[in-house]
């Protein structure tokens, strides 16, 4: 394992709200491996999609106040744990490069951005920088036997040539950790399409339709769980099944936990660093599931 | 079917400006269909999106001004990363979205809503607060909420915090705004 495990760390505004379950399970999971997080010191908030549909001087701008801020610590790299964070940090770095565009945005801030920063995601430093070996030997509760579908959504490595990291069809970053814990990874083929992204409110019926099909492929491949990284897609699939399942008339219950929320469990953290009780659809009875064939299993071998 | 007259009604300007705003050239596009194909969308959009990128290089600003399509994608990036000719669909999506705000076509008022309700909460706190965003859009919108079943899910399981983390820079945040969408400025 790298020594040098330091990265200055953009949270993103969901998680001081809606994924702090992801939030506080990322942060435990990076200190458990060796991970230092220095957290972007009065970080706001990247604008997410709606900035960049207004305009995107303004939207780079709000994320380049960031880069920025990390530039006077003084650290090269940020790492996010959410998506959408994580393209808008991007994309403002890949469109900065062009001298223009850098001395457009820098006309609105206070503190000029010089575009020195690495922008990368968590997942990206987990199995770059920590690596998949240095992870299987930390697990100590190993997942056997659990049905995983892994869940990308869209953005997470796509455009490639901008995210620059794992395939942009079929990405496999998270398959690998989640095997590394020892579970069962599906072949989930709708793995980097659309979940409704943030229409939840304004077209609900748009989401009902694009989760609700991720949710249907899960139940007919035998998904245990669903398994994600990305703070909207949990919680359209999560925090909107009971809707999906009136709306299409299902009968939906797959638990969706956050991949550093499995991390935490097969590393044998503690309850307060996962917060499954944040999760709207009970895991228990598919960790219930999984515990009793393992005990069965070992029964066995005895 | 409704039939659009490519040979009447080009707009140069309009090509130009949306070619120089994304950095894109649009006449690249030769009608593959692989954006369409890939666009999750489409179900709901009035022009696929492929037939945008006809009625671009058509010059057809009225009709792709006025299209629900653009308020409705989710810039989920699909059509750019299978563009076999290498265009950031998504990107003319994104501009052509910008010129519709601009000139005020607005199809899907409740998605610009609550695009401006989060902003708006940005512009206030330095960060969005989620349960402010959403009181903003249920006044702006006039809607009942219709997400009311998730309340008692949400507030039991503490999943959305009730006060807003104000930073210390907020002014400065809202100083970009003001910066780039001048003073007066008062959708966000
Ligand atoms: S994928 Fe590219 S070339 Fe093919 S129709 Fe769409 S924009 Fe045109
Ligand atoms: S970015 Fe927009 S137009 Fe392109 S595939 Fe996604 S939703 Fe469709």
């Amino acid at each position: 394992m790298n020594s040098e495990l330091r990265y200055a760390y953009y949270p993103g505004c969901s998680g001081l709200s809606t994924s702090k379950d992801y939030e506080i399970s990322t942060r435990a999971v990076c200190r458990a491996l060796g991970i230092t997080l220095k957290e972007v010191p009065d970080w706001s908030c990247c604008g997410s999609t709606p900035a960049h549909t207004v305009d995107h001087v303004f939207s780079a701008a709000l994320s380049a106040r960031n880069l920025a801020l990390v530039e006077q610590e003084g650290l090269q790299t940020v790492i996010t744990p959410c998506p959408s964070c994580l393209t808008n940090l991007k994309v403002a770095a890949h469109r900065m490069c062009e001298e223009s565009f850098r001395n457009e945005v820098n006309r609105h801030l206070e503190q000029a951005c010089q575009n020195s920063i690495r922008v990368k995601s968590v997942l990206q430093v987990l199995v770059e920088d920590v690596g998949l070996q240095a992870l299987q030997d930390r697990v100590m509760k190993p997942l056997t036997g659990l049905k995983v579908a892994p869940y990308y959504g869209c953005i997470m490595n796509r455009p490639p040539d901008i995210m620059d990291f794992d395939d942009p069809e079929n990405p496999v970053a998270m398959d690998h950790i989640l095997k590394a814990l020892g579970s069962e990874v599906l072949p989930f083929p709708l793995k980097v399409e659309c979940c409704g992204a943030s229409y939840g409110v304004a077209r609900k019926d748009v989401v009902m339709h694009l989760s609700g099909k991720l949710l249907s492929l899960a139940e007919s491949l035998g998904a245990e769980a669903i398994v994600t990284a990305c703070p909207l897609c949990q919680m359209n699939l999560d925090l909107r099944q009971d809707q999906i399942n009136k709306t299409l008339g299902t009968s939906f219950r797959i638990p969706v936990f956050y991949y550093t929320q499995l991390m935490g469990l097969a590393l044998g953290l503690d309850k307060e660093d996962l917060l499954l009780d944040k999760l709207t659809i009970d895991p228990e009875p598919a960790l219930e599931k999984m515990r009793q064939a393992e005990a069965e299993a070992r029964s066995e071998e005895v | 079917m409704d039939v659009v007259k490519l040979d009447a009604g080009y707009d140069q300007a309009f090509v130009d400006a949306v070619a120089e705003e994304s950095g894109q050239d649009p006449y690249l596009c030769y009608q593959c269909g692989n954006c369409t194909a890939g666009c999750p969308y489409t179900f709901v959009y009035d022009l696929p999106v492929h037939q945008i990128m006809r009625l671009l290089q058509a010059g057809q600003k009225e009709k792709i001004l006025k299209s629900r399509s653009l308020w409705l994608c989710a810039t989920c990036e699909s059509c750019t990363t299978r563009c076999p000719n290498e265009i950031d669909v998504a990107r003319i999506m994104d501009v052509l979205r910008h010129m519709a705000r601009r000139e005020g076509h607005v199809t899907e008022k409740q998605v610009k809503q609550f695009a401006d309700s989060f902003l708006n909460s940005v512009k206030k706190h330095g960060r969005v607060f989620e349960f402010g965003t959403l009181v903003k859009y249920i006044t702006r919108s006039g809607r009942i909420w219709t997400d009311y079943d998730l309340g008692p899910k949400v507030m039991r399981k503490g999943k959305i915090a009730a006060r807003p983390h104000d930073i210390k820079g907020k002014e400065e945040v809202a100083r970009i705004f003001r910066s780039v969408f001048g003073e007066a400025n008062d959708e966000f």
